[in-house]
């Protein structure tokens, strides 16, 4: 019995990151370093118009005044960004007809990650734009979109097609010049995925997008764009995998989101980057600047996020509640293993009068692991009755790893009423206890506890999400106990 | 200003001490190289502390002789009387009523040098390692001039030791840096309450650094209550290390000042100790009062409880950040937490960050805040039952502070504190 349990338990904790095979697929790559002429490359690379090429070259430039930030909790040695390879993109044929035409190692990576992009298409009605290293690959389910007016394509196609509608919305959240790796991100992005939602457009189906870095060395620097006009709806999924490697990888994404009146976006992302091994050697650098505006009254904007990857996460989705009566939601779970560190939380920044935001944030941290939750609640002075309430709860498995909570509550008006509460627990021991005479084994009581603690943010994802991150939560935390 | 140019020529002048010469040099080397905090400095974000110190401010860390008339504390008419003035430690005034033998209250540069000499070495300048901003330092640079008190072991004192903050600004802006050392020995039970008083209307700037020891089964209680007009600025450390089952109750009253800052140090370093933390700033007119609390739990099985709670007219604005350390080997720990904030001024406002840091699993912390208006319900009931909209109102902000009030457990004191606090809300009942 002593021994079978040894065995459960030595399989568990042997037990590796099931992502991180590697696509042998030849790749478009620019050199190593950056330099004005690498963002010229990536640009002529892309065909991009004048306008575009001379917005990178602006970020770069700016780039280049500015100091990595070290504010955060986190700690890693110097990035060296002269090493990172900024553009890498699979070969392929020219121009593809249909989804039959991709590089049949292309597909069967996608189908490894279990996002076959045909069956997605036939079964599940999830429209997906993959993005493999730099550029996207394909584009599932436009015609049926494009029926009732749903703009969803990669950023390359959308700089060439819709210049109108990016030249107006890009960089409008999320200036070039707001941190060091905004400004990094516009000066080198290589793709992405652009949504546009027109007026009074419920989005038919769920849109998303699959992130993976494959080639060695290379940074992935992608960037999504969604608008949502008036009274329109968007459900937008995003998942990331990454190949085991030893070096750690750059990534450094931006996301911003535009919701006008009565317009309502929900962004959900699973991220799951190679966190690294049990020694701590490799994984994902994950620098993301998340923002979204309501921009219009009666506008909501949610995010949800499930952060079990990555070596180092520093991450803060944020929305400015700019139209009166606007709603912001953040729902957030995140949990570190062995050497993972975790800086994560939300900016609330209520500025229209009537506004209300929700903060759920779950902290999980295993190993030994650093997991922190950093957040602003922000009330200016004209925010009449602006109502927030934060949550941020955090379980520690195990004496090695760390909890750290920083939330920023900031209050400029007198009608405001805002709530903040916070609790550090373990998992009891009368819980354990519970369960066992119950008939469940230790791990699978675990599993139950966790997955309980982090329900109230789980029930915000989309379906097909839900349960595949519920699977990686347990995952991600096997062996972490006993 | 240059505020480094500015004290290293002050400390230059002021008069050479007999054996803290190595720690004030130390002091000084430190603030050299930090300087004053700007607000990009993380403790420092809310609060210009670098604006206080302007031209004309006057530091001649000499004791004066003038005659120095000040208002006694309502309510402790019977106490030991400590008493600073301009930021030192003045023997002439301090009058104690507590038998001989009891307590020793001597300078400290002459402590650093007596028998009591190891205590000061032992703890002197302890709080420095928490406050890397170069306002502790300042303070260091100047010790020579302060007060070490000493409550022998097994004593229960019966009445509160109350230092007075003195400063005589009658005539010009006045900066003063007092500090004081207190150790409390083995199973002894003490009441140290501090208060700050300004003879003239001039400016001032009082940068206090007080650290205590409480040794195994000692009980302290400290009260620090600033009430010294809206010319009056305050940047305070009191740094408390804990021993074994010590126990600590610390209360910071803010009434009124300029900028007030108050840091707030609990070090648990053994193992069952307890502290209570209770705050109170009830501000308005243009004050700003910034509480920042450390709770470091470095043993097991240490409890700590805090409640920090603020009131905010016209354009003043509350500033709390409360920290929660739980190291590796504090198992076991009970940390709660808890910040309310009510405003009432159009243009107040309140910034609040209460942070938690655990490197260990099994403990048990949590951390509340809340900002908000009065409640809504709460007024119309009263309003319904022919209370005025003026009374109504002082009835529930009353109530709100009350939970602080309470915790002072010398009636005299609560009725005096009571009474400054009814008269600003205009309570009329």
């Amino acid at each position: 019995m002593q021994e079978e349990n040894e065995d459960i338990l030595e399989q568990i904790t042997t037990s590796e990151y099931k992502y991180g095979f590697v696509t042998d697929i030849e790749a478009d790559e620019a050199p190593k370093g950056l330099s004005e002429e690498t963002v010229r490359f990536i640009s002529a690379k892309k065909n991009e118009p004048e306008w575009m090429l001379e917005y990178r070259l602006k970020a770069y430039r700016h780039w280049l005044t500015m100091e990595e930030p070290t504010w955060a909790n986190l700690h890693y040695p110097s990035i060296n960004y002269q090493d990172v390879i900024y553009y890498s993109a699979p070969k392929q044929k020219v121009s593809l007809s249909s989804l039959d035409e991709i590089d049949p190692e292309l597909r069967s990576t996608f189908e490894k990650l279990g996002i076959s992009l045909d069956e997605q298409k036939r079964l599940s009605g999830v429209a997906v734009d993959a993005v493999m290293d730099s550029v996207s690959v394909a584009t599932t389910f436009k015609e049926e979109l494009s029926k009732v007016g749903v703009i969803f394509c990669s950023m390359s196609e959308a700089v060439k097609e819709h210049p109108e509608l990016i030249k107006k919305y890009l960089g409008s959240v999320v200036p070039a010049t707001d941190n060091f790796f905004t400004a990094l991100n516009s000066a080198v992005f290589s793709d992405g995925s652009f949504c546009f939602i027109p007026k009074g457009v419920r989005c038919p189906m769920e849109l998303s997008t699959y992130f993976r870095i494959n080639a060695a060395n290379t940074g992935q620097f992608e960037r999504t764009l969604i608008v949502a006009e008036e009274s329109s709806y968007v459900s937008y999924l995003e998942g990331c995998t990454a190949p085991m490697r030893d070096e750690n990888q750059l990534h450094a994404a931006v996301v911003e989101i535009v919701a006008m009146e009565k317009a309502e976006v929900k962004y959900s992302t699973v991220q799951n980057w190679y966190p690294g091994d049990k020694e701590g050697k490799g994984g994902i650098y994950n620098f993301v600047t998340k923002r979204g505006i309501c921009a219009g009254d009666h506008s909501k904007i949610s995010w949800t996020q499930v952060e079990t990857g990555s070596s180092i996460t520093w991450k803060y989705p944020s929305v400015i509640l700019k139209g009166d009566y606007s709603i912001a939601e953040f729902y957030s779970v995140a949990v570190t293993n062995n050497f993972q560190q975790a800086d994560t939380g939300t900016k609330m920044v209520h500025l229209g009068k009537n506004t209300r935001s929700r903060i759920v944030s779950k902290g999980i941290s295993a190993g030994k692991s650093q997991n922190s939750y950093r957040g602003l609640v922000s009330v200016a002075k004209n925010a009449d009755n602006a109502r927030n309430f934060s949550q941020c709860d955090s379980m520690l498995l195990g004496d090695k790893c760390g909890a750290h909570t920083f939330p920023y509550i900031e209050v400029k008006n007198n009608t405001a009423q805002v709530e903040h509460e916070a609790t550090t627990s373990k998992i009891g021991e009368d819980q354990i206890f519970y369960c066992n005479q119950r008939g469940l084994d230790t791990e699978t009581a675990v599993a139950l506890i966790i997955n309980g603690f982090a329900k109230e943010v789980m029930n915000q994802l989309p379906m097909e999400f839900a349960v595949e991150a519920q699977k990686l939560l347990a995952i991600s935390l096997e062996g972490s106990v006993g | 200003m240059d505020a480094i140019q500015f004290f290293t020529d002050a400390y230059a002048q002021q008069s050479s001490s007999l054996h803290l010469h190595a720690f004030q040099q130390s002091n000084l080397d430190a603030f050299s190289t930090m300087g004053l905090p700007a607000i990009k400095h993380e403790e420092w974000k809310y609060t210009k502390i670098r604006n206080l110190f302007k031209d004309g401010l006057t530091y001649t860390p000499t004791l004066s002789n003038s005659e120095i008339k000040f208002q006694t504390l309502k309510g402790t008419e019977e106490a030991n009387r400590i008493v600073f003035v301009n930021g030192l430690y003045n023997a002439a005034l301090t009058h104690l009523i507590e038998a001989e033998g009891n307590i020793v209250v001597k300078p400290l540069d002459t402590a650093a040098g007596d028998e009591d000499a190891e205590l000061v070495k032992k703890h002197l300048g302890h709080s420095k390692d928490y406050h890397l901003d170069g306002i502790n330092a300042l303070n260091g640079a100047f010790a020579a001039g302060g007060v070490f008190i000493k409550v022998k072991p097994n004593v229960v004192l019966t009445q509160p030791i109350v230092i007075y903050h003195v400063t005589d600004n009658a005539n010009g802006m006045i900066f003063s840096q007092p500090r004081i050392l207190g150790y409390l020995g083995k199973n002894a039970e003490a009441t140290i309450i501090e208060t700050y008083v300004s003879t003239g209307n001039s400016e001032s700037l009082s940068n206090e650094v007080i650290e205590m020891c409480v040794e195994r089964d000692a009980n302290l209680l400290y009260i620090k209550l600033q009430n010294e007009g809206a010319h009056s600025s305050h940047t305070g450390t009191t740094h408390i290390r804990q021993l074994e089952k010590a126990m600590t109750q610390a209360i910071t009253i803010s009434l009124s000042g300029a900028i007030v800052r108050n840091n707030l140090n609990m070090i648990m370093e053994a193992e069952y100790g307890e502290s209570h933390m209770y705050g109170l700033y009830l501000l308005n007119g243009n004050t700003q009062v910034d509480n920042h609390t450390i709770v470091d739990n470095q043993m097991p099985h240490c409890f700590s409880n805090e409640l920090y709670k603020g009131i905010m007219d016209d354009s003043s604005s509350g500033i709390f950040n409360g920290k929660i350390f739980v190291r590796k080997d504090a198992q076991k720990t009970n940390a709660y937490q808890s910040n309310k904030n009510v405003l009432i001024g159009a243009n107040a406002s309140a910034n609040t960050k209460p942070q938690l840091e655990i490197f260990a699993d099994d403990v048990k912390c949590s951390h509340g805040c809340t900002i908000g208006k009065l409640d809504e319900e709460a007024l119309f009931y009263l309003r319904a039952r022919g209370i005025s909209e003026t009374n109504a109102k002082a009835l529930l902000l009353h109530a709100f502070a009350g939970d602080i009030l309470q915790q002072i457990k010398y009636e005299g004191l609560r009725t005096h504190i009571d009474e400054l606090i009814s008269e600003r809300l205009s309570f009329q009942i």
